[in-house]
């Protein structure tokens, strides 16, 4: 028996209090999950800064990837089996991608991707094809197949189908956060039928398609998507400490730049202060890693860094208010000048922040240039886009929600002391 | 500060006197940020190549604002949308003290404005692999894209586009 044909003598299950269970018998997907890189992502948080307002958000990436691992299981395993559209020697492939489609997240990955100009996925391929413990384990299935995993992932890979399970507008991953966020935040949104998206799911030429008469569970996922995103991904507070997060490794990036000297050497950060950064320095990082130095670096003598540490630690975040960019862009420019005046650095206590910036999959019903709609599978065996059929997801689709806010340390501006009539002018327009 | 990165994108639809077509400016914008110029946007590959969910997200945003205008064109088969930068928006971008374009933004831009967006779509995709030898590169371009033929004739010529925008960015 060759290895990717390999079965463990005894199936081993995870509990999981998404999916009740997760189901290994694969060698290859049990070697893949004792990894030291697929354990890393224990020490990642799915929801990032999240937890600071919803408490129970600590769930990890590790939680999550098994959780898309499970869904694409018995997609494959229950679902497609036997259907002549579907190519089963693609099993393996599509379960390796599926629980590694994560796998280049870093700590706190957006924050730092953004201050760092990194990109996950260039991290992903990386630890798929290059010196790593699950390089070697894909590997050892041929030597073509950490290439293929990478290609699923990166949806460049020649069978569209596969690359769909993963990641289209219906997808395991998405299926997986929602209920997943949705169940630690302990929010309602987010709860929807798969059950029965699943057995309706159906294998078509470079694509998956959904039997009409799911159609109304596949109402209830779009909504899902809807409502998650403005309650819970996008929320305000949320996006405070996501905010003053940012600002953190902006001005530890800065203050690296201008030769400042740190009290405790950042030996972690260094390469990425620099850009010489190699994998392994990557792959050190957690949040763990990057919580422990916003401990030590509370007591630095740089008092923006000590002071934006402190507001994360100990959940200080910056107020905010609405901020229309269209008629109030001259009033922005006010602001920076009297937040200057006032001795209160505007380019890391005075922050807009737009919906852009955390780019939400509107559904789109494949406009000109963009992403593959959801397909309704008819009973005379037509293909049909969703929003043509659904009156509900019609009424979502297209719509433009955006949202602006500007963030500011309200503290500063109350407190007494100096330059109180400027504060009281700042606070006036921040009103 | 964020503000910044929506100035840049009405500055840019702004150079180019307006761009047709959202598959356009998505490859247009990637391009120029391969090029090396300061496009923050992040890019995935989709159907049609690289495509930037932020970069949709802030156009919508901009026309919301009234800094861009979006016009819809009615082609039969399918709605064409056309971008242009409004008074209000450069004067956006005028508050927000971004730099001019400079010359050699300005040429690649409007070099890249009369190509097609087929083409367009192909000089991304072969950006979206440079990380790969040449022959890869065209591997994979059949790979991702084999139901659109592209040509030998194309491919080559899309070599030197890339060259050539290359080029007017050290002259400058």
């Amino acid at each position: 028996m060759s290895y990717a044909t390999q079965k463990l003598a005894e199936e081993k299950v995870f509990k999981d209090p998404v999916h009740r269970y997760i189901h290994v018998r694969d060698q290859v997907i049990w070697d893949v999950i004792g990894s030291k890189e697929f354990q890393r992502l224990r020490r990642i948080k799915q929801l990032g800064t999240t937890y600071l307002v919803f408490h129970g958000a600590e769930h990890s990436r590790f939680h999550h990837s098994l959780g898309v691992y499970e869904i694409v299981r018995r997609i494959v395993d229950d679902v497609f089996e036997g259907r002549p559209e579907w190519d089963a020697s693609e099993r393996l492939v599509v379960l390796c991608a599926a629980l590694l489609h994560d796998l280049g997240h870093g700590p706190f990955s957006h924050a730092f991707e953004n201050v760092f100009n990194l990109d996950h996925e260039e991290f992903t391929r990386k630890i798929l094809l290059e010196d790593t413990e699950v390089n070697e384990i894909l590997k050892r299935v041929s030597d073509d197949f950490p290439q293929k995993v990478a290609d699923v992932i990166a949806k460049t890979y020649s069978n569209k189908q596969v690359v769909s399970l993963i990641s289209s507008q219906i997808d395991a991953d998405r299926m997986d956060y929602l209920q997943r966020d949705a169940y630690f935040t302990g929010v309602s949104y987010g709860h929807f039928d798969m059950e029965r998206i699943l057995r309706v799911m159906r294998p078509r030429e470079d694509q998956v398609v959904i039997k009409s008469s799911g159609m109304h569970a596949v109402e209830d996922y779009i909504m899902s998507r809807y409502q998650m995103y403005w309650q819970v991904y996008f929320h305000p507070v949320s996006r405070s400490a996501e905010v003053i997060l940012t600002k953190i490794l902006h001005r530890a990036k800065v203050l690296s730049e201008t030769g400042y000297h740190f009290e405790q050497q950042p030996n972690h950060f260094k390469g990425f202060f620099d850009g010489t950064f190699t994998l392994k320095d990557y792959l050190a990082l957690d949040e763990g890693v990057l919580l422990t130095y916003f401990q030590i670096w509370m007591s630095e003598k740089d008092a923006i860094l000590a002071d934006l540490c402190d507001r994360f630690v100990n959940r200080k975040l910056f107020q905010y208010i609405e901020f229309d960019l269209a008629k109030d862009y001259v009033k922005m420019k006010e602001l920076e000048q009297l937040f200057k005046k006032a001795g209160i650095d505007p380019a890391y206590y005075l922050v807009f922040d737009s919906s852009s910036d955390l780019p939400y999959d509107f559904y789109r019903p494949g406009e000109e240039g963009e992403r593959i709609p959801i397909h309704l599978l008819m009973p005379s065996g037509e293909i049909r886009e969703l929003s043509r059929e659904s009156n509900v997801v019609e009424a979502i689709t297209g719509k433009r929600r955006t949202d602006h806010k500007l963030y500011f340390p309200e503290d500063f501006l109350t407190a007494d002391g100096k330059k109180k009539a400027l504060k009281k002018q700042i606070l006036e327009l921040l009103k | 500060m964020q503000v910044i990165e929506h100035a840049k994108i009405v500055q840019f639809i702004g150079a180019a006197d307006g761009i047709t077509g959202r598959k356009k400016l998505q490859k247009m914008v990637y391009i120029a940020k391969k090029l090396q110029y300061a496009y923050k946007e992040k890019y995935e590959f989709h159907m049609y190549g690289p495509y930037s969910e932020e970069l949709t997200l802030r156009v919508e945003e901009l026309c919301n604002m009234g800094f861009l205008q979006e016009e819809r064109q009615d082609k039969g088969s399918y709605v064409q949308y056309k971008y242009q930068a409004t008074d209000a928006g450069d004067h956006f971008v005028q508050m927000a003290q971004l730099e001019e374009a400079s010359p050699a933004l300005f040429t690649c831009i409007n070099l890249m404005k009369e190509k097609s967006s087929r083409f367009l779509e192909l000089v991304s995709t072969l950006l979206y692999f440079e990380h790969l030898p040449k022959e890869e590169q065209v591997e994979k371009l059949h790979v991702v894209k084999g139901k659109l033929n592209f040509s030998e004739v194309e491919i080559d010529e899309a070599y030197i586009f890339v060259m050539n925008l290359m080029n007017q960015r050290a002259i400058h």
